[in-house]
């Protein structure tokens, strides 16, 4: 049995890390989920979260905000529209991901009113932004959420 | 013939110009170097987003729960084009064969009775089709303080292009950019992004036999990732009309150097030659001179 997976984790601007890893947790739109080698092919969208991938090299953190990953017989490819390793991330790379979270949040509300959809999307995102900075240890600047 | 003194001031005029042609010629070099890297970083991304949106765009098909903007309106009377040019000139041709190319499809567009609106990207397109089409432009987008293209930029024009779909104001869009071949070469390049069309390689249509599961449904994963399959579309056509730019830079200033090159060499020979006529007419003039006494 393979105990190792090609793991990819690309945003658009460039290939973040490329390596073997034997488990990947995901924080998938409905859920995190732990991918392991020989895992069905599943496409799951993300949200704003922490990837823990577990390689050779112990275990790697990297902060992921929308996208998707794609899980399939090769390895997983994480595809995220912004995507940091743990190290990289500062407090105002977070600042700047909850003040954008936030003004989409307060463009939702003006441009739907009450429609629940698109007002609920953006609220989930921005605490889930908040979540994530509070899970790598860095404040958000609006506590009151 | 012409006087020595106007000779020797073209020639130093010619010399600094081919300076300037020169220095700006190895500006583009190192500008492109770092254009092509990006745009060489941008490539895996938009070819696994390619390859997983067209299985999930075969998957769900044509059927009436698709997106439209994958079905596109129903309509075909409306065409948004996006023109990308670069913000500067003395770059050869590579502006002008962009907007060549988007303004035969405008022709054809008008002539099938179509409506058609244009947002530029970049100054030197929009100055052009202002000239002959000003009434069409609906937007334009200004780069001219973007120094290095980035996925946000990318991101707002997207957003842009599709509150404009969704508020009905057009059926189909196409982007135009110059597509970076070498630095000789730039193909300008006419790309439908709405309704939104997925090019599969051989290779990945090998792996689409591969039955994935999705999470959430496939519907609800391609109503996701269609907006920002737009935008990377778009920031792949922005870094490769980027490289292009800066290729067709490098070879235009190439170009003009070595022709400065050329200019001084005859120039200079024909300094060389007035300047030894009138030397001989001087000696003439002596010589003349002395035989009359």
């Amino acid at each position: 049995m393979a105990d190792t997976m090609q793991f990819d984790l690309v945003s658009p601007e460039r290939r973040v890390a490329s390596y073997k890893a034997t488990a990947v947790r995901i924080p998938g739109a409905e859920g995190e989920l732990t991918a392991m080698p020989l895992h069905a092919p599943l496409i799951t969208t993300l949200r704003p979260g922490v990837l823990h991938v577990e390689g050779e090299k112990g275990t790697e953190e990297y902060i992921v905000t929308g996208g998707f990953a794609q899980i399939g017989a090769e390895g997983i490819s994480v595809l995220a529209e912004e995507s940091y390793h743990r190290d990289e991330m500062s407090q105002e790379i977070l600042d700047r991901m909850i003040d954008a979270a936030a003004e989409r949040q307060r463009k939702a509300v003006e441009a739907s009113h009450n429609d629940p959809g698109p007002v609920d999307d953006a609220a989930k995102l921005l605490s889930d932004m908040v979540a994530m900075g509070n899970h790598i240890g860095l404040s958000s600047k609006q506590p009151s959420l | 013939m012409a006087n020595l003194k106007d000779l020797k001031n073209r020639i130093s005029s010619v010399k600094s110009t081919r300076k300037i042609t020169k220095a700006m010629q190895m500006v583009a070099a190192a500008k492109l170097r770092r254009a092509q890297e990006a745009a060489e970083n941008a490539r895996p991304y938009a070819e696994q987003f390619a390859a997983v949106m067209s299985q999930l765009a075969k998957s769900v098909g044509d059927s009436d729960s698709a997106p439209r903007l994958l079905r596109g309106t129903g309509r075909e009377q409306t065409y948004l084009l996006v023109v990308m040019t670069a913000e500067k000139g003395l770059c050869g041709g590579f502006n002008t064969n962009i907007v060549k190319r988007a303004i035969q499809r405008i022709k054809s567009l008008q002539a099938d009775g179509k409506t058609v609106k244009i947002i530029t990207v970049g100054k030197k397109g929009r100055a052009v089709l202002r000239r002959a089409y000003g009434d069409l432009l609906i937007d334009h987008v200004d780069m001219t303080d973007v120094k290095r293209v980035g996925y946000g930029d990318a991101q707002e024009i997207a957003r842009d292009v599709l509150n404009r779909f969704d508020e009905g104001e057009f059926d189909v869009s196409y982007i135009y950019y110059g597509e970076f071949e070498n630095t000789m070469t730039q193909v300008p390049t006419e790309q439908q992004i709405i309704p939104a069309t997925f090019e599969t390689s051989e290779e990945e249509q090998k792996g689409a036999g591969t039955v994935y599961e999705y999470e959430p449904s496939e519907e609800a994963i391609l109503a996701d990732l269609l907006p920002r399959a737009v935008a990377t579309q778009i920031f792949a056509a922005l870094l490769e009309n980027a490289a292009s730019e800066q290729g067709a830079r490098m070879t235009a200033m190439d170009n003009a150097t070595r022709n400065a090159d050329d200019m001084v060499e005859d120039l200079n020979r024909e300094y060389n030659r007035t300047r030894q006529a009138v030397i001989t007419n001087e000696l003439i003039e002596i010589i003349s001179g002395a035989e009359a006494l």
